[in-house]
């Protein structure tokens, strides 16, 4: 996350590595034979577009010949039961993968047009214009100010003091937190509620001005209110930024997002408008999920 | 009750029953509506005091049973937050009770001029017009009703389909009440009552119509209010 992987990989060791890659076997019999995702995955000018994109964590096939597109400035919500793939597809978009040494990842995936998984990509950069949030709120070991300060100076997005101070007001301000920690930014950051650690960690994702943000559950940790800032947050940041959003929640990924991914067993079963997946979907699969249905 | 939707096949039993529960309470609630028409329409053609009496002061029933299961609906809403199907079933219902209390409305008009038509000496003659207008919109409540317990749409638009037939009727009824009218200007009261009972008559078509609409809602998705029957026979026979 923003040239910062060993921090992070760190600091997430356990919320980095997704539940297929964690022994679970539930695709031993998962059918890989011809399928055909429901609704249409590809857009006109995607933002990102990901094709047959195949990934296996050792011997698992843990996704299975995906493409979808993300369109600019909307957000899109992957939901699907435990496993499913949605989170693995979430970092194969900024090449978390890449950390984890079982993982290959097959298929093309771009970026305004451009190869991310090309030999010559600098991951470091990637990760900068496609940012991370975790469902975890991980803030680094330091004072509010370095938290959200890391990113642009690594990246020498600031050239001098009231440069960075400006970076970091506007974006403590972007994720709303400004109000409520501009009295206390040089206090450690782990020291703030979990709500407020996961709008520092949007604040830190955002600062290193970001094209796209994946957001992996952004609020499962956290309670109703502060759940609803991050989704009014998401709404807001929609204008500036792309945002992908792995979600259990599926109240959450109906209020916030434009549309909807359905990942079943790894595959992607169905694509929509959120309106239309939530009041008719047209695959068996989806409907069952999404009304709580055993299937 | 048969089910093509799987409507018994969630995680929580509690939410199965609960769905269930309303469905049933909707059919209960039709097939009181359903005898509510039959009484009327007896009362009228047969000039039956007693019944129509009846008739006219029965619909608090039909109208707490709206109440109670829209209250049950908003209980679904509220604590289920239903999705896709389970979210079409409910809506559906909520708004088949208000069309379902609007012919209980329909029934307890007819049965107050019933009331009035059968201490009348000179409405005998003709109050037994429109008795094939009311057969005719009390099989398409029928069929609609039919159509919801089995969650069937062709025969929901194959009873939507019978509904110009019960405009026709209703056309004719008049003409012969217009041309009574005429031979008899003293009985124009009571000839105007009888045309009032055959409008709502047509009124109940009508609304059984609606219920026709609520049925394909519930299964397809697609709201079909503003279609008219070709679009919608093209789209889904």
């Amino acid at each position: 996350m923003q040239g910062n992987d060993d921090m992070n990989q760190m600091k997430t060791a356990d919320a980095a590595v997704p539940e297929e890659a964690r022994g679970l076997d539930i695709h031993a019999h998962a059918d890989v034979s011809n399928y055909e995702t429901t609704g249409d995955p590809l857009l006109d000018n995607p933002k990102m577009s990901a094709r047959n994109v195949n990934v296996y964590y050792g011997e698992k096939h843990a996704i299975m010949d995906v493409s979808l597109d993300i369109g600019g400035n909307e957000v899109i919500a992957m939901i699907g039961p435990s496993g499913c793939g949605k989170s693995t597809f979430l970092r194969c978009l900024n090449r978390m993968n890449d950390t984890i040494p079982i993982c290959r990842v097959k298929g093309d995936i771009q970026l305004d047009g451009e190869d991310i998984y090309h030999s010559r990509q600098d991951t470091v950069l990637l990760r900068a214009r496609v940012g991370m949030v975790f469902q975890k709120p991980n803030p680094f070991p330091k004072s509010i100010y370095e938290n959200v300060a890391y990113g642009p100076r690594i990246h020498g997005l600031a050239h001098n003091k009231i440069e960075m101070d400006e970076i970091v007001e506007n974006s403590l301000r972007r994720a709303s937190l400004w109000e409520e920690v501009k009295d206390v930014l040089d206090k450690p950051g782990t020291g703030l509620s979990g709500g407020q650690q996961q709008r520092l960690c949007i604040a830190r994702a955002i600062a290193v001005s970001p094209e796209v943000i994946l957001m992996d559950e952004p609020c499962s940790a956290l309670d109703p209110i502060a759940t609803a800032r991050i989704e009014e947050l998401i709404d807001e940041l929609k204008e500036r930024f792309t945002i992908a959003i792995v979600t259990h929640s599926m109240q959450q990924a109906a209020r916030v997002s434009q549309r909807t991914a359905y990942f079943h067993l790894g595959k992607l079963i169905e694509v929509g408008q959120t309106k239309q997946i939530f009041t008719n979907p047209q695959h068996e699969l989806t409907e069952n999920y999404i009304t709580g249905r055993f299937g | 009750m048969a089910d093509s939707l799987n409507l018994d096949q969630h995680t929580s039993h509690r939410f199965n029953e609960e769905l269930e529960d309303v469905r049933a309470r909707l059919l209960e609630m039709g097939g009181l509506v359903e005898e509510q028409c039959r009484k009327a329409l007896k009362a009228l053609t047969k000039g039956n005091l007693e019944l129509a009496i009846e008739v006219a002061n029965s619909d608090y029933r039909i109208n707490e049973m709206e109440v109670e299961i829209n209250a049950r609906c908003m209980d679904i809403l509220a604590l289920r937050q239903p999705a896709a199907t389970d979210l079409r079933v409910v809506v559906a219902i909520i708004r088949m009770t208000a069309d379902l209390e609007r012919i209980g409305d329909e029934a307890e008009k007819i049965g107050r001029f019933a009331q009035t038509l059968a201490e009348r000496r000179d409405a005998g003659a003709f109050r037994g017009d429109p008795k094939h207008l009311g057969k005719l919109a009390i099989a398409v409540l029928r069929g609609a009703l039919d159509a919801f317990a089995r969650l069937d749409v062709s025969a929901a638009i194959e009873t939507a389909a019978q509904d110009p037939e019960i405009d026709q009727e209703f056309e004719s009824v008049t003409r012969l009440l217009i041309s009574h009218m005429m031979e008899q200007p003293a009985a124009v009261k009571s000839l105007l009552r009888v045309n009032w009972c055959a409008r709502a008559l047509e009124r109940i078509g009508d609304h059984a119509v609606n219920l026709c609409e609520e049925v394909i809602f519930l299964v397809k998705g697609s709201d079909v209010r503003h279609l008219s029957l070709k679009e919608v026979q093209d789209r889904f026979l």
